[in-house]
C-alpha cells in the first residue's frame, strides 16, 4: 500500500546505480517481490511509471518476480511454502520453522544504456 | 548491458531503524511498537501500565496520530514524558518520525520507551521504528476472523493482548478462535486476556514488561 514511496526508494537506488556505472539510460530493472512484503505489483508498476515519466528512466520495464513465503523446519529440515501465513510443518506438524523466504524487496539487475 | 545489482530497495527504512535501535541498546531502554486498530484500547492500556509500572520503571511515550494531540495529553495527564507525532495523513509511523522526536527526551533517564503508533491493523506491521518487541491489541468487538484477515500484524508481533474481554456476554466473538488462528501464524506468540476497564488479566502483561525490561538492563 505504500508502494509510491517504495517507488520512489527504488528510483534513489537506481539513479545512484546509474551513476556508478555511467549509464545514460535505463531499459529494464528485475525485481524480487517477496511475498510477505504486501507489494502489489500493478501498484507499484504505475507509481514507478508516474515518478519516471519525464526523466532518463521514463520508459523503463519493471519485471517483478513474486517470491513465494518459504518456511525451513529445524525439526525435519522440510523445506516448504507457507500458504495461508500458517507457520506449521506438513510433514512433521513442528512450529519450529525458520522463514527462508519471501520476506525481501530487492532489485536483482538493470538494463541499461 | 545488463548489471547485476543486489539492494534491498528498504535499505534507507532499515538504516534508519537499526541507527535507532543502536541509540536506545547504548541506553539500555526497552522500546514497545504498540500497534491496533483505530479504538482496541492503545491508550487506555498506556494509561493502565503507567499507573502499575511508573514506581518501578521511568517510562517515555511517542504518541503517534493522524491528528489531535488527545492522546498525548491523556499520557501527560499520568505525568510521565510524552511527545506526540501528527502524521497530518500517514497511515503509520516510520524510523524517520520516530527519529525527529529524539530531542525532547533524554534516554539515559528512562528503561521504557513505548511508541503508540497509528490506529491501523495493517500499515504498522511493515516498519519498523528500532522497537525491541512489537505489542498488538485485538478488542474482542473486532471479530474473531481477524488473525486469518490481517496475518502479517499477528505474525510480526511477540504480544497479543486481548481487550475488552468484559464485553464477552454482549459480542459473538471466540477466544478460542482468536487464540487457535493467532498461534497458527505465529507459534512463539504471547497472549494475554485483559480488560482495561475492569483491570482483569493485566498483572501477566505487567509481568511480561518487568521481564523484558529487567533482561534489557542485564544486556551488554
Amino acid at each position: 500500500m505504500h508502494e509510491m514511496s517504495i517507488a520512489q526508494s527504488l528510483i534513489d537506488i537506481l539513479r545512484d546505480e546509474m551513476l556508478k556505472h555511467d549509464a545514460k539510460s535505463l531499459r529494464s530493472v528485475r525485481l524480487n517481490v517477496g511475498q510477505m512484503t504486501a507489494i502489489v505489483p500493478d501498484a507499484l508498476s504505475f507509481c514507478f511509471q508516474v515518478i519516471t515519466d519525464g526523466t532518463e528512466m521514463e520508459g523503463a520495464r519493471l519485471i517483478m518476480e513474486i517470491i513465494p513465503l518459504m518456511g525451513y523446519c529445524s525439526e525435519c529440515e522440510e523445506e516448504f511454502e507457507i500458504k495461508d501465513y500458517a507457520f506449521l510443518c506438513p510433514s512433521c506438524g513442528s512450529t519450529k520453522i525458520n522463514t527462508i523466504g519471501g520476506q525481501d524487496l530487492s532489485i536483482v539487475e538493470i538494463e541499461v544504456d | 548491458m545488463k548489471i547485476s545489482v543486489v539492494r534491498d530497495i528498504l535499505e534507507a527504512n532499515e538504516r534508519i531503524a537499526q541507527q535507532n535501535r543502536d541509540l536506545f541498546d547504548e541506553n539500555r531502554l526497552l522500546v514497545i511498537n504498540l500497534m491496533s486498530s483505530p479504538g482496541a484500547g492503545k491508550t487506555s492500556l498506556l494509561e493502565r501500565s503507567i499507573s502499575a509500572l511508573k514506581e518501578d520503571l521511568r517510562m517515555g511515550v511517542i504518541e503517534g496520530d493522524i491528528q489531535s494531540s488527545q492522546d498525548a495529553e491523556r499520557i501527560a495527564q499520568a505525568g510521565i514524558p510524552v511527545v506526540q507525532i501528527n502524521t497530518g495523513g500517514a497511515c503509520h509511523l516510520d524510523g524517520n518520525m520516530i527519529r525527529d522526536t529524539f530531542g525532547e527526551f533524554s534516554f539515559k533517564d528512562l528503561d521504557l520507551l513505548v511508541v503508540e503508533n497509528v490506529g491501523n491493523l495493517v500499515c504498522p506491521a511493515e516498519f519498523k521504528v528500532g522497537e525491541d518487541f512489537k505489542v498488538m491489541i485485538l478488542s474482542v468487538t473486532e471479530g474473531d476472523d481477524k488473525p486469518t484477515k490481517y496475518p502479517l500484524m499477528f505474525h510480526e508481533s511477540s504480544v497479543l493482548l486481548i481487550n475488552k474481554i468484559d464485553l464477552l456476554p454482549y459480542v459473538d466473538c471466540s477466544v478460542k478462535k482468536i487464540k487457535e488462528d493467532a498461534l497458527k501464524i505465529n507459534p512463539d506468540l504471547a497472549i494475554f486476556e485483559i480488560s482495561c476497564k475492569t483491570g482483569e488479566g493485566l498483572e501477566d502483561w505487567y509481568d511480561w514488561i518487568r521481564g523484558r525490561a529487567k533482561d534489557k538492563e542485564a544486556s551488554q
